[in-house]
């Protein structure tokens, strides 16, 4: 066993997971595929939002494997810089949005 | 930024045997990763061979004004192989009696051949359908001695083929050296001037793009739809189609793969994408490479790797088309940059 969690080289095993569940494995890779077709949104669009997801999930398969993607697509590093900034901000101020539960109950608690 | 060819610096990359042990090696040996030839076997293609012979790409000679990170050639300005007017005859006298529809020029940077607007003239005489000449475009605006290039080339109607690695300035200097997007678009202006990539014209002007490092080009007709937005809104340049080509692991780019560490992954990238599809249509089915000493092979890329065509004909000045059409195609592990996904030529994509 590694002693790592995490191997770049995984990522090229990803469709292996077909291995141990062939019906639910291939429902997974289908459905995925599908979303990101082309669509409403382009697939250049989408590939922005599965880079800044990837950062928000702090998954490092998808940054590699999303950041790749932009640059096959010739998305530029300030496009990919400011998909990463929309997620940490969506982030931090789901964060941040729960200071108004711990005012709520700091009001409440307090005399 | 690269100022010397990989020759130039005694760099063992520019030797071509040390590039083809590289890429018989490592993952390729260690089986890791199937040979290219294996993988034409699992698809029942036990060897490569020619179809009808449509293009001749004739390099006449190395030398280039520019010094790109990725140049599969080692081209530059200390490169020294030019092609002569006597191995330029030898050609016209072949093209006068190949049938190929197209003439491809290319080096380095052609038009620094002492020769070349000769070449042009004459080639011009014979009549092939599609002349085509890969300029760089900065060349047009090295020396005053190049700046009327794009009328020379709209008097031959020459279809100009360009690199432009990017629309944004940092990614292309980058890739092909300082000042280089700058140049560029002052070229591409010159060409629109006289009439070169305006919608409908006849005088085409098509750009090729090659990623700016270790990774496989994105869909030809996004990226085209991309240049082209980019390119009219900030600069209001027009171009007709993009080429995407796939960089190949050889010369200064598998220098470069080996240099950042992304060789392995650069690999099993080009062998996950291979397209059974792209094998059908592979260049090196249709076109044969003149190099700037007439020797014969079966693409430009073979050429760098010195892989002369497997035939007994083997130079311009021999050349007996039936002989060469019964050849095998010399393959090896840098094959796999022309087919993954949508497949990688001279002229884009395959499938």
């Amino acid at each position: 066993m590694s002693k790592s969690y995490y191997d770049p080289s995984d990522l090229r095993k990803f469709g292996n997971i077909t291995d141990w569940n062939e019906e639910l494995g291939k429902k997974f890779f289908d459905y995925y595929g599908k979303v990101f077709e082309e669509g409403a949104l382009t697939a250049r669009e989408k590939s922005l939002i599965a880079l800044a997801v990837s950062h928000v999930v702090k998954c490092p398969y998808c940054i590699d494997a999303y950041t790749q993607d932009g640059l096959k697509r010739g998305i530029t590093k300030e496009e990919m810089i400011e998909a990463v900034h929309a997620g940490a901000a969506i982030e931090s101020g789901a964060t941040l949005v729960h200071g108004v539960q711990m005012m709520n109950k700091y009001k409440k608690l307090s005399m | 930024m690269l100022i010397k060819s990989l020759k130039k610096r005694e760099n063992e990359l520019a030797n071509a045997k040390r590039q083809l042990k590289i890429l018989s090696e490592g993952v390729f040996k260690t089986g890791e990763l199937p040979m290219f030839s294996s993988q034409l076997e699992a698809i029942n293609k036990s060897v490569l061979k020619p179809k009808i012979l449509e293009i001749l790409q004739i390099n006449v000679g190395y030398m280039c004004n520019q010094v790109c990170a990725h140049c599969h050639v080692d081209a530059g300005p200390d490169r020294k192989e030019i092609m002569t007017r006597k191995t330029m005859r030898q050609c016209l006298d072949v093209i006068k009696k190949t049938g190929a529809h197209t003439l491809d020029l290319t080096g380095g940077a052609p038009e620094m051949n002492p020769d070349f607007r000769w070449f042009v003239v004459e080639a011009t005489k014979i009549g092939v359908k599609d002349f085509i000449v890969r300029s760089n475009l900065t060349i047009i605006t090295a020396n005053r001695k190049y700046y009327d290039l794009p009328e020379f080339f709209k008097k031959y109607n020459i279809h100009v083929i360009s690199s432009m690695p990017h629309w944004t300035k940092g990614k292309t200097d980058k890739q092909r050296g300082n000042g280089v997007f700058n140049a560029s678009i002052k070229a591409l202006k010159m060409l629109n001037a006289v009439g070169y990539g305006m919608p409908g014209s006849k005088l085409k002007l098509d750009l090729v793009y090659n990623p700016s490092g270790a990774f496989l080009p994105g869909d030809q007709a996004a990226l085209e739809s991309d240049f082209k937005k980019a390119l009219l809104s900030e600069f209001d340049i027009q171009f007709h189609q993009l080429f995407s080509i796939t960089n190949l692991p050889i010369s200064r780019f598998l220098d470069y793969l080996i240099a950042s560490d992304n060789y392995n992954d650069y690999m099993y990238n080009l062998v996950e994408a291979f397209n059974p599809a792209a094998v059908e249509n592979v260049m090196c089915t249709n076109t044969l490479s003149v190099s700037w000493d007439g020797w014969l092979y079966d693409c430009d890329f073979n050429q760098m790797l010195e892989l002369k065509v497997k035939s007994s004909v083997q130079h311009i000045s021999e050349f007996d088309k039936e002989t060469l059409s019964s050849r095998t195609i010399c393959i090896s592990q840098h094959c796999y940059g022309c087919t993954a996904g949508a497949g990688s030529s001279c002229q884009g994509t395959v499938t």
